[in-house]
């Protein structure tokens, strides 16, 4: 008799065993649950922040007009002295994150081409890891270092300087996003092809030119990439702020000045005593949907120029 | 078949190079990377206005030889060198010689197209923005890429970015690049070996019609390339200079016998 199929494969040993389909389906299903977790948080937390700002500009104390243009943002306050005018959360977020960005980007930049094309191997090998360490200090003991130690040397230098002031803030952030500016930079320029190089060299150009006129050029997308990763990272930097720069929400331009930054409100708001559902909570929640939309329009400005970069030398 | 070189090896040349022609001597040179000797003695006379093809198998140090030409070995940390190359009265690896100058007057063009990720214009414009020309920058990229053979094809996209032209067209637009510097020499490491055969026959037309203005030098691969274009032919072999002379003579008649059973495909 003729066997079938299956017993034919039995005979020789590939038949299919339950055992082992059951067990890729049952890896394949864990390793699902653990990919979607990050999907389910984002969800999650667009759905709360979304939620309570909705609730917080129906609340008829608050309009979205106020919001945008009022230069005042006193939400925890009494009743006749309440303002919910952004403003001075967004301008004293853009004087730390300028501070940071006038320290960083220079210091960053410069120490990425020094790492990508002047130091030997071992030189790199020895500094990017401290660079490493530069990145994982814990943002709580940087403020602390721009509170006890930056501000204090600042006072002496800059007349008229508060104790809390988004320069020093600024300062000691510049540092913490150098790491990021430095190493997305080394990789775009090491990306670069030895082969522009070589042709760059072939015409005469001086080491320096090449790195200033072909490899740094053609990095460019890269290396803006990296400054907008460092720009959306000290936006939405906590702990510096939260110390150094003082919570006192202030509509200037004057560095010396103490203000608060987005970051530093919902600290503040956090770990007061607002109660659940108070204006003062959804203010929290409006100041975080604020804080989440720019630094997601950012990251996907990073990502697209990334993208952009990634097709450069085919 | 794998030959080994005597150590005693004497270069065997057919009609040497005069010496009130020549532009590029090269006098008894030897290379080494760290331990390993690519380039053994070599002496080998470059006329003006020909071209010179060098040949042989890879690993044969044809292409260490061109690149020493212009100095580009220098970016390579481990390379020393020995012996002497006479370019117009002086001596390239003099310690007086700035190699960045060298290698203006001393153009290259590779293996595989590399133009930078600009524009056609800038590329060809990178040259002489570097050394400040001060002339009419139009004039000399429009000059170049005719003489480049690649206007008609580019006129119209200059403001695009060089990668979008073909391999062909790319090649030739390095070769623009190479000439807007005015070098008197351009070196020529394998330029037809990434391309298609129509690409490779229009690169050879152009060396034949370059070589009234340039001295080219040719690293090829290819023996049939190497009958096509050149004037002058040097067979290399294990780092040495086995055989050089005029092109017919060296394809028609070798003197020895490496060279024979290398341009009649028995190794290589």
């Amino acid at each position: 008799m003729q066997p079938t199929p299956k017993q034919a494969a039995e005979a020789i040993g590939i038949n299919k065993s339950i055992s082992r389909n059951v067990g890729d389906q049952l890896i394949r299903l864990v390793l699902f649950l653990a990919a979607s977790v990050s999907v389910v948080t984002t969800i999650a937390v667009v759905y709360s922040l979304s939620a309570e700002t909705i609730s917080f500009f129906l609340d008829p104390a608050v309009s979205l007009w106020e919001f945008l243009t009022d230069r005042r943002w006193t939400p925890l306050f009494g009743e006749s002295q309440r303002y919910f005018g952004i403003s001075p959360l967004i301008i004293g977020t853009l004087n730390v994150t300028f501070v940071a960005l006038v320290v960083g980007i220079p210091l960053g930049l410069g120490s990425a081409i020094y790492l990508s094309e002047f130091a030997t191997a071992r030189t790199r090998r020895t500094i990017m890891p401290l660079l490493e360490i530069l990145a994982g200090i814990p943002t709580v003991v940087l403020g602390y270092f721009a509170l006890f130690f930056v501000t204090p040397i600042l006072r002496d230098i800059i007349p008229g300087l508060n104790l809390f002031n988004p320069i020093s803030a600024g300062l000691v952030m510049g540092f913490m996003i150098l790491p990021t500016i430095s190493s997305i930079s080394v990789d775009s320029m090491q990306a670069v092809p030895r082969a522009i190089r070589e042709a760059a060299y072939g015409l005469g150009a001086s080491r320096v030119e090449v790195v200033l006129k072909v490899v740094v050029p053609a990095a460019l997308s890269g290396i803006v990439a990296s400054f907008i990763l460092a720009m959306s990272r000290a936006i939405g930097e906590t702990m510096i702020v939260a110390l150094a720069a003082g919570a006192k929400p202030t509509f200037t331009f004057d560095l010396r000045e103490t203000i608060a930054t987005m970051t530093s409100f919902i600290v503040q708001a956090a770990k007061g005593d607002q109660p659940a559902g108070s204006i003062g909570s959804r203010a929290l929640y409006a100041v975080g949907s604020t804080l989440f939309l720019l630094t997601l329009m950012l990251n996907i400005a990073s990502n697209q120029i990334v993208r952009r970069y990634a097709e450069r030398y085919e | 078949m794998s030959q080994t070189v005597p150590e005693n090896h004497v270069t065997v040349r057919t009609d040497p190079v005069a010496q009130e022609d020549a532009l590029v001597a090269i006098d008894h040179l030897s290379l080494w990377y760290d331990q390993f000797q690519a380039l053994r003695d070599v002496s080998l006379t470059v006329p003006k206005n020909q071209v010179t093809a060098l040949i042989g198998a890879s690993g044969c140090g044809k292409s260490t030889l061109l690149r020493s030409i212009n100095r580009m070995n220098d970016l390579v940390p481990s390379v020393r060198v020995e012996g002497k190359i006479h370019y117009e009265g002086a001596e390239l690896y003099d310690a007086s010689v700035d190699a960045v100058e060298v290698r203006r007057r001393i153009g290259m063009v590779f293996q595989k197209p590399n133009p930078f990720p600009k524009t056609v214009y800038e590329n060809v414009a990178f040259g002489p923005r570097l050394h400040g020309y001060k002339g009419n920058m139009d004039e000399l990229v429009e000059k170049s890429l005719k003489g480049a053979a690649l206007w008609d094809e580019v006129q119209d996209k200059l403001n695009q970015s060089g990668l979008g032209l073909s391999g062909g067209q790319q090649q030739r637009l390095c070769i623009a690049r190479a000439m807007a510097t005015e070098p008197d020499v351009i070196l020529m490491d394998e330029p037809t070996s990434a391309l298609d055969p129509i690409a490779t026959d229009r690169i050879e037309q152009l060396i034949h019609e370059i070589k009234k203005d340039f001295t080219v030098i040719i690293v090829t691969h290819n023996m049939q390339q190497a009958g096509r274009v050149s004037d002058r032919t040097a067979f290399m072999h294990l780092g040495v200079l086995i055989e050089e002379g005029p092109t017919d003579q060296i394809f028609t008649n070798p003197q020895h016998e490496m060279t024979e059973n290398y341009i009649s495909g028995r190794f290589g």
